[in-house]
């Protein structure tokens, strides 16, 4: 798969998806450019719904339709399709034990020129707290594309963090993934980085290299699913390493962040550190503006690394 | 034309009462059982309930999920006793099962819950949620090809709710036009009554605007409520039938009451509310 938009790869499954599986159908609240859903409206113009913004209707829609066995695909911006929709997505939708698939886009410091108001830095956070949800953030076009089809094949409600833009492929075509399992990406002894989304994995790769000039071997995962997270590999490599630094492009309380230090200090094994926001809200600028201002960049995360392992 | 089409005779209307009656009795029988719960606005839909379950929901006990049902989505979820009372005698489960209401471990939940109960075909209990997921219901049938109407019964006091309002400019916009959805308007809630704790002004001329076919009703006739519905049905929707109801109607104890959203009664307030029904 060449480099593309992400969100072009989303629409694009859709339609293939579509295809095949008459339950699949997307929902829209004023969003529809930015998520780039038009392909699919123009395949299946009766399957696509656009609820104007009106994002809690959208949601309360998508729970009716899924009450009926289709599968819903519902998008908005990462910031309304957590906080905004919090209550409808969990009790018309995943307390209801329907299976709608909630998608928030532009995540954390992509949101950009959109500013403080548009940044999510705790979607993560607060879906991690509803039960039995599927939480999934992909790192490129070819794990959006199998991780979509994932979600459309799973029972129950799930959560898709979106990075809109154009990523280069990381991993080859035909490579399988599964919601609830990690990817090693790169192996080293000194310490695991398990990086989530497609912004900090590239950073987290960066990183790596910077500090094998220094001499400091790091793995990196690319955690992929924050829920169900893959305990599995990520304890392996902490107690193969010692140590841990987790990075996200969101707070480091609620999210991956949060979850690795449940799993470590529950199950012993490692140090750890953590990349993330710390407690602040967003603000406007680039994205390179933001990786500097909140510490996300590669620089950052080598920074952190030497004081893990020192 | 289907009897359900035609104007109701004398005889109908009189079986539709104490049926009505029946729904009531058990309603009030099973939170006075366990102590407390929200009969105010339970009490005030059981004739509609009762109309629609005898007359114009196409539904079947023995197969709740079958496809070419009606469906109800009941989105003032706490009125859940109503509807179990409604379904209880409609045979979808024993009427023993109203005595476990609220229990721990009971498939009978204070707000309704669609993977507990059999003919429940939402959960419901967060206000202002279920008008949207009844709009989502209408398409799926829709597009299925699936030859059945969507009732859905919100409350005056959950039309607070902007995403009623959501849902109310997607209907119009989506022509779902075999949406039929009712306001009970018992004219209190919690804090008070909804003039003083939010006025919705002229609740028909809001839904009218909104592009709805709108009726006003008394909610505790029977025949009136018969009439909007095979008016509704007839002319398509979506269509808002406004109930005029009395919160709490039918038990002395609280009719009317301004506390009677979330009331604690003991069970021989109960027993003697239901037998001055019985001899009225």
């Amino acid at each position: 798969m060449a480099t593309k938009e992400m969100r072009t790869v989303y629409a694009e499954t859709l339609v293939e998806l579509a295809a095949a599986d008459p339950r699949i159908v997307v929902l829209e609240a004023d969003l529809m450019r930015a998520t780039g859903t038009g392909p699919f409206k123009a395949a299946y113009p009766d399957r696509c719904f656009n609820a104007g913004v009106a994002e809690a209707d959208m949601v309360g829609v998508a729970a009716g339709l899924s009450a009926e066995g289709k599968v819903p695909f519902a998008a908005s911006f990462g910031c309304f399709a957590s906080r905004r929709v919090f209550d409808q997505f969990f009790i018309s939708c995943a307390y209801a034990r329907l299976a709608v698939k909630l998608v928030g886009t532009e995540p954390g410091i992509t949101a950009a020129y959109n500013g403080g108001t548009h940044m999510p830095f705790e979607d993560l956070g607060l879906m991690r707290m509803v039960p039995g949800l599927d939480i999934v953030e992909p790192s490129d076009p070819v794990s959006l594309a199998a991780l979509v089809r994932a979600l459309a094949s799973r029972p129950g409600c799930a959560y898709l963090r979106l990075h809109r833009r154009a990523v280069e492929p990381r991993y080859r075509e035909g490579e399988t993934f599964a919601v609830g399992s990690a990817k090693l990406l790169r192996e080293g002894r000194h310490l695991a980085i398990v990086a989530l989304g497609a912004f900090m994995v590239g950073e987290a790769l960066k990183a790596a290299d910077l500090l094998a000039a220094a001499g400091i071997e790091a793995s990196v995962i690319d955690a992929l699913s924050l829920k169900p997270l893959d305990a599995r590999l990520i304890l392996a490599e902490a107690r193969r390493t010692g140590a841990v630094l987790t990075a996200e492009n969101h707070q480091i309380a609620g999210g991956l962040g949060s979850a690795v230090a449940e799993l470590i200090a529950e199950n012993g094994g490692a140090k750890l550190a953590r990349v993330g926001v710390r407690d602040e809200f967003g603000e406007v600028g680039t994205e390179a503006y933001l990786a500097e201002r909140f510490r996300l960049r590669a620089e950052d995360l080598a920074e952190a690394a030497r004081a893990l392992v020192a | 034309m289907s009897d359900a089409m035609k104007e109701l005779r004398p005889e109908e209307r009189a079986d539709l009462e104490a049926r009505a009656q029946e729904i009531r009795i058990l309603t009030i029988d099973a939170i006075g059982y366990l102590g407390v719960g929200h009969i105010g606005g339970a009490l005030s839909v059981v004739e509609v309930l009762t109309v629609l379950y005898e007359r114009h929901l196409r539904h079947d006990p023995a197969r709740p999920r079958w496809t070419d049902r009606d469906r109800l989505v009941l989105s003032k979820g706490h009125a859940g006793p109503a509807l179990y009372s409604t379904l209880a005698s409609r045979g979808f489960f024993p009427r023993e099962w109203l005595h476990t209401l609220n229990r721990g471990g009971t498939r009978l939940p204070s707000h309704c819950d669609r993977n507990l109960t059999p003919g429940i075909d939402m959960t419901t209990g967060s206000l202002g949620q279920g008008l949207s997921a009844a709009c989502g219901i209408a398409l799926a049938t829709r597009l299925d090809g699936i030859d059945c109407r969507v009732y859905a019964i919100i409350g005056d006091g959950e039309s607070d709710e902007g995403q009623i309002w959501e849902a109310a400019m997607f209907a119009s916009k989506h022509r779902l036009d075999r949406l039929i959805a009712f306001t009970d308007k018992n004219k209190l809630q919690l804090d008070g009554p909804t003039e003083e704790v939010m006025d919705l002004g002229r609740l028909e001329d809001k839904w009218s605007a909104f592009g709805w076919n709108t009726a006003r009703v008394d909610g505790h006739d029977v025949a009136a409520i018969d009439r909007a519905i095979r008016d509704a049905r007839t002319r398509g929707g979506p269509a808002m039938i406004i109930l005029d109801t009395i919160k709490g109607k039918g038990a002395a104890f609280c009719e009317g009451a301004v506390n009677n959203h979330n009331l604690a009664f003991d069970y021989a307030t109960a027993t003697e509310a239901i037998a001055q029904l019985r001899r009225a």
